[in-house]
């Protein structure tokens, strides 16, 4: 009576997906403080162990989502948190989907991007970053980076860029949702100049870290509530570097929505369009209706897939947003995860399907 | 409909209340569960998106008038699964916030002595039955 499920498949039968798969989002953890500290330059060692590594968190001392910190149940190895394990990575993920490539997706302490002390939110990127070639991408070849920033620093976060210019084991750069502005102030532009020159992606992941509380009413009292601030912080950057020119500026820039969904993506161009057509002279460097910069520059990672109450309905908001835009992603080891045989409820076509599980991801990247 | 089998997968003393026991029955994984001394096997296979199900947390219902008046009852009746937390009543294996149309496969469960199994008809190839001891056997 296993009513979604398909009664062939059964777990750890090695199902692969044999799409050539791409997982667009993958959480990377360090196994403790000390192999992350093996990157962080001794005086800010020290800094963090006196000071502490200072981020706009109401609250101190822990992670306060801890349902994604306890990920998949079955994810947390012997030691370490959820994620911190190559082995059961590549057990759990890599080999027991096929995935051809996989892209981290780094937090940091505190977010690291975050972190109100700019040095150190610097330093805290950097060793990330270092961090990832030497535990992922060295060893894991299937395994591709993101250059974390400490965005709100546009000096450090552009000099950081730098320092991995040319390296193809980073697939993109990538920046919180819930930053210090709205992402289409001037401010960021030098990141997205060097993004452009460069032709690497810029992901903006949601987060449970950010400069500000995640709605524009403050704190909500339930995680379910914030889970949803994925969707509109997303919805306020991607807005705000339409309505600001970023795309008109860089044309080429690529900016890829990560762990946010995509059904919102077509009434938010829908409204857009609406609004922008009736205060065009608002908004004049604005030269096209803001939905065709969402089909021209914008790619929408597919975690959380949205399941409406009809499932075919799916296909529509694909159709609506373009089978070229969208990535499939997993958001390992997260509680939330997507499993690419079961994430879609409907049956998607089957170009469609090697668009969004791979095609897409391998033309955005360059992946071979 | 095929006829059911009988399968001999425990002695009782195995299966512990707050954990379920594992068991390969006719290529299937199932999950034995003790509660309070009542036992109930489930297809160790989340119908969501086919995570191993044991490997979940064991608890309670969890209900609420109002926000924050947590009421809490069948201790342990409960398994949640691992990967995105849906919960199963160990008892029906029904969904508790989708009932209609998710459930987890249940099996029938019985507990017999020993002295009654020998005498068969029972799937017990890779069990060793005693006369002295209590099993469970389950029906697939």
């Amino acid at each position: 009576m296993n009513e979604i499920v398909r009664e062939d498949a059964v777990v750890g039968d090695g199902a692969k997906a044999r799409l050539d798969l791409i997982d667009c989002d993958i959480h990377p953890y360090p196994r403790t403080r000390a192999e992350l500290y093996q990157f962080l330059p001794k005086e800010w060692r020290e800094h963090v162990e006196t000071y502490g590594a200072r981020g706009s968190q109401p609250f101190l001392g822990l992670m306060h989502i801890p349902r994604v910190q306890q990920a998949r149940l079955d994810s947390k190895p012997e030691t370490g948190p959820a994620g911190s394990d190559l082995k059961l990575m590549q057990e759990q993920l890599l080999d027991f989907y096929d995935i051809k490539y996989g892209i981290l997706q780094p937090f940091g302490p505190g977010g690291a991007g975050n972190l109100l002390n700019w040095g150190l939110a610097n330093a805290v990127c950097a060793a990330v970053n270092d961090w990832q070639i030497a535990c992922w991408l060295e060893p894991e070849p299937r395994l591709r980076g993101s250059v974390l920033l400490p965005q709100e620093d546009w000096e450090a976060s552009v000099k950081l860029i730098g320092r991995h210019a040319g390296d193809k084991r980073f697939a993109q750069i990538t920046l919180h949702a819930r930053s210090a502005e709205p992402l289409g102030k001037r401010r960021y532009w030098p990141i997205y100049e060097a993004a452009e020159r460069l032709g690497l992606p810029v992901a903006i992941h949601s987060s449970g870290y950010g400069q500000y509380a995640p709605s524009g009413a403050g704190w909500m009292s339930f995680y379910i509530e914030e889970h949803h601030s994925y969707a509109h912080t997303m919805q306020t950057a991607i807005i705000s570097m339409v309505m600001e020119g970023v795309f008109e500026r860089f044309p080429s820039l690529k900016l890829v929505a990560v762990e946010g969904g995509f059904a919102w993506v077509p009434p938010l161009a829908w409204r857009l369009d609406k609004v922008w057509l009736r205060n065009r002279t608002e908004t004049p460097h604005v030269k096209r209706p803001p939905s065709e910069y969402m089909r021209s520059n914008v790619w929408y990672a597919t975690q959380p897939v949205e399941e409406p109450e009809t499932p075919s309905q799916i296909s529509d908001v694909i159709e609506w947003i373009g089978p070229d835009r969208l990535l499939f992603a997993t958001d390992y080891p997260h509680w939330d995860m997507d499993d690419p045989r079961y994430a879609f409820k409907y049956p998607l076509d089957k170009e469609i399907r090697a668009r969004i599980f791979s095609a897409n991801a391998k033309e955005l990247y360059g992946f071979a | 409909m095929r006829k059911l089998e009988k399968h001999v997968v425990a002695r009782v003393e195995e299966v512990v209340p707050g954990q379920p026991l594992v068991r390969q029955v006719k290529g299937r994984q199932v999950g034995i569960f003790n509660l309070h001394g009542e036992y109930f096997a489930l297809l160790n296979r989340c119908p969501h998106q086919s995570a191993e199900l044991c490997r979940g947390r064991i608890t309670h219902l969890v209900r609420a008038k109002r926000a924050g008046a947590f009421e809490v009852s069948r201790q342990g009746e409960f398994i949640k699964c691992p990967w995105h937390g849906w919960e199963f009543d160990i008892r029906t294996g029904q969904s508790w916030c989708d009932p209609n149309s998710i459930n987890v496969r249940q099996f029938g469960v019985t507990v017999e002595r020993g002295e009654t199994l020998v005498k068969g008809p029972y799937v017990a190839e890779t069990f060793p039955v005693s006369v002295e001891d209590s099993y469970i056997v389950l029906e697939m």
